[in-house]
This record gives structure tokens, sequence and C-alpha cells, in this order.
């Protein structure tokens, strides 16, 4: 039986990975990737810790976050696409307007 | 344990051929039947040493016509991705094959004091496994129409897989019914379940109603319906075939496959038909229930019972659900070569106007029927 | 130390899906991305698995493999994006790959440390742990108003999602 160090060790190494995804990329839909990664890790966690301590409510929690992801990913994605039917770019340098 | 690892294995291998077996047989049947259907012989040029078999067209389907396929040049298009071109065939036959998983084909073996279940992995969750793991076949068709560098086979992916993700919805929903009528999710319990007589599923008292067989299709046959419909769309037959309609995209999405990738995409079109045969079957119509058979031998509801040895009881019920998963295969054949093309925005408008809310006033249906009865 | 067969296939999945999750994040093409992501989202699955949870993982396939990422690779091929539109310049690159390979490891030392986390009992789980009745159970009863409050957010997110994505917007 794998202890649940190891599962939540897995889980921050996998939240890092994404969140460094997000800061690495330019492509905006890559980096909402990395956000989907960032998410995952956290239902890992939730669901490692759930499975600790005998409840289920971290397999409730990780289904609404499933949910979530659903409709942010479908309402992002609307976003991405009437950008670019703007700008014709998804190049997050270009797309930054709101610099100083 | 080794005992059980190697029961696993041969249960799989079990299921894995009878899926390839019946897919083969399909072809063979689809040729010649589109030909009795359209009043024309059919493939019949191909025989053995000029004797047989005769006019049935066999070698031709089983032999002649896979040996052309994998014994042709197998290209890439230029300047397309080499690797998502190889993988796409595979990923539109392999989730089709693992689903086969969750199928029940039969009640228990009993070898000397060991019970061995009929089912390759009889998991709580079984329907959702199956519509989890066929979800996974959209992105064959997506790779596909990507890997292809070509804009008309990139159109017919694009429109395969949202056809496809359309009527997973409606196919999924027209299961929530059945989930709620047997109040589980394992193919087993809902194939055992139909065992009963109509009077005592139901829970109605009059003895005459014993004499039809619990099968699902006798108390929701709207979802049989909605489910069937659901399902030839899913694995893109016609009447819904407009992905890869043969006469106006030349094949969509596997117009730049040759060989033996094209082969495993027809494949996976009649492992498809198979599938959904076998879904229809297990929950409709009784899955491997042979009317009246229990585990001891007949039990007819007029008092006769008639004994029988344990193993022709077993090979009964796995001929039994051979059968009906045969004749629904048929049943799709049929359908294939009787109805015209759907347009693309008509079948879209099916999936989501039409499907979508009748599923969900079956479901509604449904609950309030179950509740009242209770 | 015995490695029993949980164990070998949990450092397995979970070593695949370390590399896949650099994949998303390092691969220059998105479409790889993608379906790196997709392979991570397998592995968290058999994770899940392994954790008893057998419905959230097949809905975690049947949801986020089976359409959220289909979702996004049909928005990859209409977009069509360059392959190269891609990297910040090096330095600055090194610098953000270094400072997440370090939130990395320290998260990974944090949860490694024995001892230094509270000891939770192992209790004995229920026997329908995971199940869809466990599930299904707690959903409707304990979390009922969250269950509802998901489901106007998901028709939120349908008409969003519509109105944004129609062309010239009326």
């Amino acid at each position: 039986m794998v202890p649940v160090e190891y599962y939540l060790a897995l889980s921050g190494i996998l939240f890092a990975i994404g969140a460094s995804g997000v800061a690495l990329r330019r492509n905006v839909i890559v980096m909402f990737m990395s956000i989907e990664v960032m998410l995952n890790a956290a239902n890992l966690a939730f669901v490692a810790v759930a499975r600790h301590i005998g409840s289920m409510d971290g397999q409730v929690v990780v289904f609404f976050v499933m949910t979530v992801a659903a409709a942010e990913a479908a309402v992002g994605l609307a976003i991405i696409l009437a950008v670019f039917r703007n700008r014709r770019t998804v190049d997050a340098a270009e797309l930054a307007t709101l610099r100083w | 344990m080794g005992i059980e690892i190697g029961i696993a294995v041969v249960k799989a291998l079990v299921v894995v051929l009878i899926a390839l077996h019946l897919t083969v047989l399909l072809l063979w049947v689809e040729r010649k039947g589109s030909a009795l259907i359209q009043n024309r012989i059919g493939a019949n040029r191909a025989s053995i040493f000029g004797v047989l078999p005769w006019n049935t067209g066999l070698v031709n389907t089983l032999l002649a016509d896979p040996v052309k396929m994998f014994t042709k040049e197998d290209f890439v298009p230029d300047g397309a991705d080499r690797f998502l071109h190889s993988l796409a065939p595979f990923l539109s036959v392999f989730p089709i094959l693992v689903t086969f998983a969750c199928v029940p084909f039969g009640d228990e073996l009993r070898i000397g004091d060991r019970v061995i279940s009929l089912q390759v992995a009889d998991l709580n969750v079984g329907l959702l496994y199956i519509l989890a793991t066929a979800s996974i076949a959209v992105y064959g068709v997506v790779l596909a129409g990507w890997a292809s560098n070509n804009r008309w086979a990139m159109l017919g992916g694009l429109r395969g897989s949202a056809q496809m993700i359309s009527y997973e919805l409606a196919m999924g929903l027209a299961l929530v019914s059945m989930v709620m009528t047997y109040g589980t999710l394992e193919l087993q319990t809902m194939a055992r379940a139909q065992g009963a007589g109509l009077g005592t599923f139901l829970g109605i008292g009059k003895p005459v109603l014993d004499w039809l067989p619990a099968w699902g299709i006798f108390y929701q046959p709207f979802a049989f319906l909605l489910f069937l419909t659901a399902g030839i769309a899913e694995s893109k037959r016609i009447p819904f075939d407009l992905p890869e309609s043969e006469s106006e995209l030349i094949s969509g999405y596997y117009t730049e496959y040759s060989g033996g990738k094209q082969a495993t995409f027809m494949f996976s079109d009649f492992a498809e038909c198979v599938l959904v045969s076998a879904l229809v079957v297990t929950m409709f119509f009784g899955g491997w229930q042979v009317p009246f058979l229990g585990r001891e031998g007949f039990a007819f509801p007029w008092g006769g019972t008639l004994a029988l040895p344990h193993l022709l009881i077993v090979s009964a019920q796995l001929l039994a659900f051979l059968g009906k998963v045969f004749f629904f295969c048929w049943f799709q054949i049929l359908i294939r070569w009787t109805l015209p093309r759907f347009r693309y925005d008509q079948l879209m408008q099916l999936g989501w106007k039409i499907l979508l809310p009748l599923s969900l006033a079956n479901v509604a249906v449904s609950a309030l029927v179950i509740l009242l009865w209770q | 130390m015995s490695m029993g067969a949980g164990e070998m296939v949990f450092f397995v999945v979970a070593g695949v899906a370390v590399v896949s999750a650099l994949g998303v994040v390092l691969h220059p093409s998105p479409v790889y991305c993608a379906l790196s992501l997709i392979v991570t989202l397998f592995q968290i699955a058999v994770l899940f698995l392994l954790l008893d949870a057998q419905m959230v993982a097949f809905l975690q396939i049947l949801v986020y493999a089976g359409a959220i990422m289909v979702l996004f690779l049909f928005v990859i091929m209409l977009l069509n994006p360059e392959r190269d539109v891609d990297r910040p310049p090096h330095t600055l690159r090194g610098v953000i790959a270094g400072v997440g390979g370090l939130f990395a490891a320290e998260l990974a030392w944090f949860f490694l440390r024995r001892g230094k986390l509270p000891q939770l009992k192992a209790s004995d789980v229920a026997s329908n742990y995971g199940s869809v009745a466990a599930l299904g159970r707690s959903l409707y009863t304990d979390h009922a108003l969250s269950f509802e409050l998901t489901s106007v957010l998901l028709l939120v997110a349908v008409v969003g999602a519509v109105v944004l994505a129609r062309k010239g917007g009326d």
C-alpha cells in the first residue's frame, strides 16, 4: 500500500510543472492546458487524502472540480476563439494590451 | 493467484476472438446481404482452385480482400505528421475492443468448485466504463483528419468527431433511464435481472404476465429506440455517415489512408457495430438469457421443469448471446442499405434538438414512474 | 524495500505522468501538447483506480480525456497556430524553469518528510467506498446545494460559450 505522502508529493510535482508551464509558454491554448495539469494535480491530492481518512467528501469535491473545469474550458476556449477572430494571433505577448 | 490471472487472460482472449470473428463475418454478410437487398449477385469471383466455394463470395471477402489490403503500399502523405498519421487508426480501433471487457457473454461457469463469471471485468461502474472507453474513439477520427495534410480530410474529421460527441450525449442519457430501472451500473446484474418473468419483475400480480421474459424492451421501448439511433450515429454508419460519405468526400477523414491502416478503419466501423449490438442486446433483450432457462434447467411458467446439464446451459446461453448480437448487426446492415444519408445540419439537429430532449423526457418520465410504482 | 505489485504500478504510472506533464509544458507543437495532456489524464485516472475511486476515475476519462480534450484539439485545429510562436528569451526561460524545478522539489520534500505530517489513522474504509452508490449518496444528501449550483453554472457556461463563439456578435 503506497503511503499517502507519495501521492501528495506527486501531486506537488505535477502542480509545479503546470505552474511553470503557465509562465513558460506564450501560446494561450498551451497555457490553458498547463492550468488543466494544475487542476488535475489538485484532484489527485483530494482523492489521496480522502482515501487516507476514509471519507467520500474528497471524491465529491473532485466531481465538482471536474465539472467546473469543463465549464471553464468551454468558456475559455470560446474566448480564445473570439480573440483570435479579432487579433489573428494566440501569442500572449502580442495580446498583452493591459501593459503599463 | 496464477490461476486467476490465467482465467482472466483466457476470458479476455475469448471476448476478443468473439469480437474479431463477428466483425470479419459481418464484412461478408454486408457484401452478400447488400447484394440481396439490391437485387444483384455481389462478389463471387474468387475461389480456391476454381472449385470452392460457389457463389458465396466467402473467399473473396475473407481471404482475397484482406491480403490485398495488407500488401498495398503504406504511404504517409507529403507534409503530413508521420507519427499522428500512424497513430490514428490505433486510436480508432483500440478503444472499441477494450470496451468489450465489460460486456457479459454468459452466466457463471462452474468447473469443479470454481465459479467463473463469464465477463472479463465485473466492474461496479460497468456502464460508465463502456461510455468512457467508447468516447476515446473520437481521437482516431480527429487525428486522422488532422494528420492527413488535406483540407477535405480535416473537414471530414472535424465533422465526424462533432457528430460522435453529440450522439454520445444522447446515448448516455438513454442509458440513464435503464440504469434507473435496474438500479445498478453493472451489466451482469442487468442481464441476470432480465431472467425473471415480466410480472415478477414489475411487481404486477398477474401470473399470465410471467409468460413474457422481463426483457428491457417491454418496459423501456422508447429508450431502446433512442439508444439504437444514437448508437448507429455514433458508429458513423449510414444514415449518419457524412464524415466518410463515399459519394461526396471521397473517403472523408480516411482519404489519405491506404492498405493496412484503411483496413483498420473499416474494421473499427464493424467492431463498433458489434459493440452497439452487444449493448442493445445486454440491456434491452436479456443479454445471454434464454427465455425460461434458469441455472438448473428450464422452468416454464405453466409449471413444468426440465433439468439440463450445466455445460449445455452455458453453451445455450452463449449461443443465445451470439445469435441476438448477430441479429442486431444484421439489422444495422439492413438499415444501412435502405435509408438515404442525412445532411450534416439535419444530423446535428437530430442529435441536439430531437434526441437529447427526448432522452431527458424519457429519464424524467422513467423517474416518475419508478417513484410512483414503489 | 520490497515492492508489491501495487507499488510498482504506482511508480511506473507516476513516472509516466511526470514525463507527459513535462511534455505538455515543453513540446513546441500544440497538438502534441494536447496529446501529452491526454496521456497525463489517463495516468491520473489509473492513480484514482489505485486509490479505490472507481467512479471518479472513469468520470475523469469520460469527461476530461473524452470531452474536454477533444474540445481543446478542435480549437487547436481550427486556429492552426504556428509552431514557433512559443518561447520567451533564453535566459528568462532558464530562470522560470529553474524556479519551477525548485518549487517541485520543495513540495515533494515537504510531503515526503515523515513524522512532520500529523499521522492520520488509516481507518477501515467502508466496503462500498468509491462506488457509484457511495458517491451518489454523498452527492445528493450532503452536497445537494453545490450540485444544484453546479448545474446552474453549467447552463451559464453553455450559454456563454455559444454567445462568445458566434460570428458577428449581435
